[in-house]
């Protein structure tokens, strides 16, 4: 077994009181390894909880450099940061929380080409991204490497969430077949997002990256957790696995990841 | 005939009802944006036309959402 600091002991004591964490846990904890996908409006809470937490090894994705609009929500980037990519901005504050972290930065956008090679070496991953092509990317890279993810979406006053753990639980595609028609989106002007469901959303998803390391509680898995932030309503709707997925169902079609056209919308 | 929509108690005046004609009456803005389950399964888009609902189905409108990053 690992040897806690005295420093550490200090830092991990709220969870080591935890029955359900303790010293193993947060043994666990720190030997793990996160990816966590964008590091935006979700990716910033959940890679400050999870820094925070002590998750050793933490890996964050993003190609984008820190703009004003992104402060009413991004909670990792400060007005100091703009133009800086967001990785690295990310990056400095998990640090600044908990330096004994390795911190990995990605900047870089996920494609079929790219994606399989990055996952395979996390334990879990978390989608805090901000369109269908790359939400349903995350979702089939995940399911071929057997990576469970955390799947995360937000909306105006709206928020969703689901955890997959490819082999035992129903997978984003199992619900969502396909992205939807670009056209459809919501535009960017039409759209926008209360900047705190970022943070109610995103530390639901930390939450479940914790629950799966440590083994504490049940997991948001064949369950979509949506709520809406106007009238304080949580609703958890029961998924399956469905037989006709197109990717983890009883005849596949799709057996390759591929590239889904990209309309990206600045939420 | 009473049936769940969301969780919630509706009552239909008139069935048949196919999947599209609950949407319209749902008032779902965008069906593009929704996935549809009847009873916990997933209903493809080619089917929601010859689709009915019966008595005291379970109907889920779960939306798309996106969002988070950028
Ligand atoms: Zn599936």
């Amino acid at each position: 077994m690992r040897d806690f600091s005295l420093e550490q002991l200090e830092r991990y004591s709220r969870h080591i009181l935890l029955q359900d964490v303790g010293v193993e846990g947060q043994e666990k904890l720190l030997d793990a390894k996160v990816l966590v996908v964008g590091a935006g409006g979700l990716g910033c809470p959940v890679a400050l909880y999870l820094a925070a937490a002590g998750v050793g090894t933490i890996g964050i994705v993003d190609n984008d450099t820190v703009e004003i609009s992104n402060l009413q929500r991004q909670i990792a980037h400060f007005t100091k940061d703009i133009d800086v990519p967001k990785v690295e901005s990310a990056k400095e504050k998990m640090l600044a929380i908990n330096p004994e972290l390795e911190i990995r930065t990605y900047q870089l956008m996920l494609v079929a080409d790219n994606i399989r090679d990055i996952i395979r070496d996390y334990d879990f991953v978390i989608d805090g991204t901000d369109n269908f092509p790359t939400k349903f990317l995350v979702n089939d890279a995940c399911v071929m490497e057997k990576i469970p993810f955390s799947h995360g979406g937000i909306l105006r006053f709206d928020g969703q969430t689901m955890t997959v753990v490819p082999g035992e639980s129903s997978c984003y595609r199992c619900t969502f077949r396909s992205p939807p028609p670009p056209d459809a989106v919501p535009t960017c002007s039409q759209a926008g997002v209360l900047g705190a469901i970022a943070g109610m959303l995103g530390t639901i998803q930390a939450t479940e990256a914790l629950k799966f390391i440590t083994g504490a509680g049940s997991l948001l898995t064949d369950t979509l957790l949506s709520f809406d932030a106007k009238t304080m309503n949580f609703r958890k709707v029961q998924l399956k696995k469905q037989d006709n997925c197109p990717l983890c169902g009883q005849s596949p079609t799709i057996t390759e990841l591929v590239d889904a056209e990209q309309a990206v919308c600045s939420l | 005939m009473i049936i769940s929509v969301n969780g919630e108690e509706k009552f239909l005046n008139e069935p048949p009802v196919s999947i599209n004609e609950l949407l319209v009456v749902s008032e779902v803005e965008s069906p593009e944006m929704v996935s549809v389950l009847l009873n916990g399964k997933v209903i493809e888009r080619e089917k929601y036309e010859d689709t009915f609902i019966a008595e005291h189905d379970e109907v889920d409108f779960l939306y798309f959402m996106g969002g988070g990053s950028r």
